[in-house]
């Protein structure tokens, strides 16, 4: 009988953006279990917030992801208006899901380059990246920084987008269909790709409800769920499906990114061309005060933040469950059974970001 | 099988898509968060941007000496000083701070 050997996967893989570590029991080739470790880039972000007062914690919350840090601040500013009272204007939903969009497509090339990577395709992963960097562009046009926008605010967004950038937006988004659709072709239908995604790291749709799987994840997997369609910010006057696939396996997940980007695409048509004139924001004199629930649909997957205030300027707690964290335990049960070799595509093909999981 | 070459024949012909970095520096978007700064001449030194910067970045003291001081290590470039100084005196510059600074 073989004897099962433990080896470790990460914290530093070429293949893995973050560092977490996997511990992989095998048997000869084959994984037979993964024992995940996390805890290398916590950064005590959730007791930080309670130090600072709620007005600076918009910018603090934004710096839990470095992808993703718009939908934090949104999801952060959401709960605070529901303690206090607040409805934004419809300007400022507006605005709030054009950028959630331009965050969520950079995302999901960032992503999928990514998974290029994994699999060894240098010149795709290239690619994606230069497209990506017409996004950035975008959004540093408009808000004034590539990454951290600092646009959300409690009570609307900070900054207004005149007519003519909101029309350049719209000319970087031809560009960018353009190029999605010369290169997307090479990452769903070419032969090796194929080899690599198709049937690997396969996961049921009842193991995905049971363990929790979240966004494209769960999508992949045959869940239609998607917080979008619940309609928060503007999202309720535009026209939002969840985009689902049923196989589950790697070549799934990637192709629910891809259809989620000319999602995205269409959404952020849609809000430019339906975007209404008026303020940007409302004032406010109150403190939170009570305790909230919020949650939005970040590029991996639901967010949820519990916000709980005293009525004075510090909350009294904070604490976010992000996606890859309910990601983890379906990619444990994806990993049970595969390739030794199959082991970075399916980790990257949930899009982990650990540094928003640890906090 | 060969569904990438189309591209690799069109990134032969076509220009490079980086700039040679520090030679040819992208001017910067309008309105671009860069770097902050300071008109000290207008400045009251009434401490409100210290006491809303979310990274302690900023030190403002009164006496014995009228200082404003700026950790730009720690700055986090939020803009959000900018919005509450009541006497308008700080503003962003567009061009982000090179290396040399």
């Amino acid at each position: 009988m073989a004897k099962n050997t433990i080896i470790p996967f990460g914290p530093q893989h070429p293949v893995l953006p973050e560092p977490i570590q996997l511990r992989l029991v095998l048997d000869e080739e084959r994984v037979v279990s993964a024992i995940p470790v996390v805890g290398y880039v916590h950064r005590g972000l959730e007791k930080l917030a309670e130090q600072k007062d709620f007005l600076q914690d918009t910018y603090l919350i934004e710096r839990i992801c470095g992808i993703c840090s718009f939908i934090h601040s949104l999801t952060y500013s959401m709960g605070i208006e529901n303690m206090m009272g607040l409805t934004p204007p419809p300007r400022a939903q507006y605005l709030r899901v054009i950028w959630s969009e331009l965050h969520r497509m950079h995302s999901h090339l960032l992503a999928t380059g990514l998974l290029a990577d994994a699999f060894g395709f240098e010149n795709l992963f290239m690619q994606l990246w230069r497209t990506r960097e017409h996004i950035m562009d975008a959004m540093e046009a408009t808000t004034g920084a590539r990454v951290m926008l600092g646009t959300c605010c409690i009570g609307g967004v900070r900054k207004d987008v005149s007519e003519e950038l909101l029309k350049s937006v719209l000319k970087t988004l031809v560009t960018v269909e353009k190029e999605l659709d010369e290169h997307m072709p090479v990452l769903l239908n070419d032969y090796s790709v194929k080899q690599r995604m198709c049937g690997v790291g396969v996961l049921d749709k009842q193991v995905a409800y049971e363990r929790g799987a979240v966004g494209p994840t769960a999508r992949a997997s045959g869940i239609a769920m998607d917080l979008r369609t619940q309609g928060y910010a503007a999202y309720g006057d535009l026209d939002v499906e969840p985009m689902v696939e049923t196989d589950g396996d790697c070549y799934a997940r990637t192709k629910v990114r891809v259809r989620e980007l000319y999602q995205s695409l269409n959404l952020v048509r849609q809000a430019i061309g339906k975007i209404p004139d008026g303020p940007i924001n409302v004032p406010f004199k109150t403190k939170p005060d009570g305790e909230v629930i919020s949650r939005a649909e970040q590029p991996r997957g639901e967010v949820l933040y519990y916000l709980k205030g005293n009525g004075t300027d510090m909350l009294e707690r904070l604490r976010v469950r992000t996606p890859t964290f309910a990601n983890i335990p379906p990619v444990l049960a994806m990993l049970a059974g595969c390739e030794l070799a199959d082991v970075g595509v399916i980790v990257i093909s949930i899009d982990p970001c650990i540094s928003c999981t640890e906090r | 099988m060969f569904t990438i070459i189309g591209n690799v024949f069109k990134n032969l012909r076509s220009k490079y898509a980086t700039r040679l970095y520090p030679y040819e520096v992208r001017t910067p978007f309008d309105g671009a968060r860069g770097k902050l700064e300071i008109d000290p001449d207008i400045c009251i030194y009434c401490g409100i941007c210290a006491k809303r910067c979310p990274a302690n970045a900023i030190a403002v003291t009164r006496k014995p000496d009228k200082t404003w001081t700026l950790d730009p290590y720690r700055c986090i470039v939020c803009s959000y000083c900018v919005e509450v100084c009541p006497k308008k005196c700080l503003h962003m510059n567009s061009k982000h701070r090179s290396q040399e600074q």
